[in-house]
């Protein structure tokens, strides 16, 4: 019985099979990520009330928050693609990873971008060099220097296997990171206002961020999916499984 | 209901520029980027067509 | 044991045939240092206070310099296959080389920093300072290098892309290091930074060796 699951898990490791199964499953993560963003969108302009500090300016977290979430937790789902790439040595892996990183480099933006938008009002700076403004910061160019060493490599193979010993040792090297700045930060007394550890974390904010991260979450599964059929169709271009693709065949 | 009117929704409380300068990136990177990794794979599948048709003709 | 020895002299005999090399690594870190001052005006307290983050990064790309041809030249004449097939691990000899590297360009920074800290009028003591985070420091950066360096070995572009997979991954080493000197001349004692710098050695001597024996493995397949 367990024997069968195995087999049936690894039959969804091979591209062939990954293929459409991708394809039947994007719909619904698009369908998923309508369903978290439009009562998200509501909470956040609608539902939760003016801030008695910041004004109108807060709604700014309510995707800031989910973005920097999602760069980091995208981050860490790609290394743990990669190391299974290494150790299982599943093609399916790195093509994983590949595709993620885009979407993990989008999101390390966005957090920074509206990071900086959240700033400027508040604390009269575009950029201020607090301890999560600046390892955000580090991430997003993790994730460059990854995209970077995967494009310079010709050999799909070799491509893979480099670019998750590099997730792998970047993903060693986050927490060092964060915690680092955040010791440099709290030498140099930077400015120590928060954007998670607002005064009143009402109710209706707590479920506007949730659902907001959830709508980030199924967008860059939809997101990365859509890449990864892109990837397996460039990679596994001469086999005679994506020839008789009925794409290909119309 | 938080806004009085659509022009006090646009303008955010005096913020309109930092909330809709930070949601109008989220927003257009957002639907850039499927765009995009959908472009990709219609390229791909474009000129595998197309390579399907040539082999065709080399052997009828 | 007797292998690392061997692959250290190795790279050094080698080095020493092509001195131009360590020196204009030397040379650059002098002229970067060397520019600030001039770029930012001659005045001594502001000097001072910047200059451990100076010297620092200074440290950080002077390393970088050498960091592409630690693997390349063994690569190009075939040397690094023979080592893959060599009776004695890989990661040891992997291991004799970065050491190799570090005498070559990290220990040449340790004993010229002081003098170019005096250029910042440092004191005596936050020069000390200096020289015992760099010492923990500059080890640290080639183990860290080693992985990049192993990792774009003979990609395309491989200079560039190395300077951007690694240092990213030097931040810790340049804030605990520039922090030492800075803790200690505010008089809050760099006890603290100079322990997380040998925390940051120590992890990274069990790793870094490991992670450029595989990067090297996938490089040569």
């Amino acid at each position: 019985m367990s024997n069968n699951k195995i087999i049936h898990w690894f039959k969804y490791a091979s591209p062939q099979s990954f293929y459409p199964l991708a394809g039947k499953l994007i719909p619904w993560f698009w369908g998923l990520t309508a369903v978290f963003l439009i009562p998200g969108l509501w909470i956040t302009f609608f539902a939760a009330p003016t801030d008695a500090q910041q004004g109108e300016g807060y709604r700014i977290i309510f995707i800031h928050v989910p973005a920097a979430w999602m760069s980091m937790f995208i981050y860490i789902v790609m290394a743990a693609w990669a190391g299974l790439g290494l150790a299982l040595n599943t093609r399916l892996s790195g093509m994983m990873a590949q595709g993620l990183a885009p979407t993990g480099a989008i999101m390390a933006f966005v957090s920074l971008w509206t990071g900086a938008f959240w700033g400027k009002p508040m604390w009269g700076a575009w950029w201020v060099w607090d301890a999560r403004l600046t390892s955000a910061l580090i991430l997003f160019f993790l994730y460059i220097g990854f995209i970077a060493l995967q494009a310079a490599i010709d050999d799909a193979r070799r491509a893979d296997k480099a670019g998750a010993i590099l997730a792998l040792v970047g993903v060693v090297n986050v927490p060092i990171i964060y915690f680092s700045v955040k010791w440099w930060n709290t030498l140099h007394q930077g400015a120590s206002v928060s954007l998670t550890k607002a005064p009143t974390m009402a109710a209706t904010m707590l479920w506007g961020m949730l659902l907001m991260a959830l709508a980030f979450w199924m967008y860059s599964i939809a997101v990365a999916l859509t890449r990864v059929r892109a990837i397996i169709l460039e990679r596994e271009a001469h086999t005679e499984w994506v020839k008789e693709l009925d794409e290909v065949k119309a | 209901m938080n806004w009085e009117s659509p022009a006090a929704f646009f303008a955010m409380g005096g913020y309109g520029l930092y909330v809709w300068g930070s949601f109008g990136v989220c927003a257009v990177l957002m639907i850039v980027e499927p765009i995009l990794a959908s472009k990709r794979r219609n390229d791909i599948l474009r000129s595998l067509r197309r390579e399907r048709i040539a082999e065709n003709l080399e052997q009828p | 044991m007797n292998a690392i020895l061997a692959i250290i002299r190795r790279d050094l005999l080698l080095a020493m045939r092509r001195k131009s090399e360590v020196l204009t690594a030397l040379f650059f870190f002098i002229i970067v240092v060397s520019l600030f001052p001039l770029g930012i005006g001659p005045e001594t307290a502001l000097l001072r206070k910047i200059a451990p983050g100076i010297l620092w990064v200074a440290a950080l790309l002077a390393t970088m310099l050498g960091l592409s041809r630690l693997f390349a030249p063994d690569h190009a004449d075939g040397t690094l296959e023979q080592m893959v097939l060599a009776p004695s691990p890989l990661g040891l000899l992997v291991t004799g080389k970065i050491i190799a590297h570090w005498i070559t360009t990290g220990l040449p920074l340790v004993l010229l920093a002081p003098v170019l800290g005096i250029q910042f009028d440092l004191d005596s003591g936050a020069l000390g300072v200096l020289m015992i985070a760099l010492l923990i420091g500059t080890p640290l950066l080639s183990l860290i290098g080693a992985i990049g360096a192993a990792l774009t070995l003979g990609v395309r572009g491989g200079g560039v892309l190395l300077s951007l997979l690694v240092l990213p991954l030097y931040v810790p080493a340049l804030i605990f290091g520039a922090g030492a000197v800075e803790a200690h001349i505010s008089g809050l004692g760099a006890g603290g930074h100079l322990s997380l710098l040998a925390a940051l050695l120590a992890l990274a001597v069990f790793f870094a060796p490991w992670a450029t024996t595989a990067a090297l493995r996938i490089a040569l397949e």
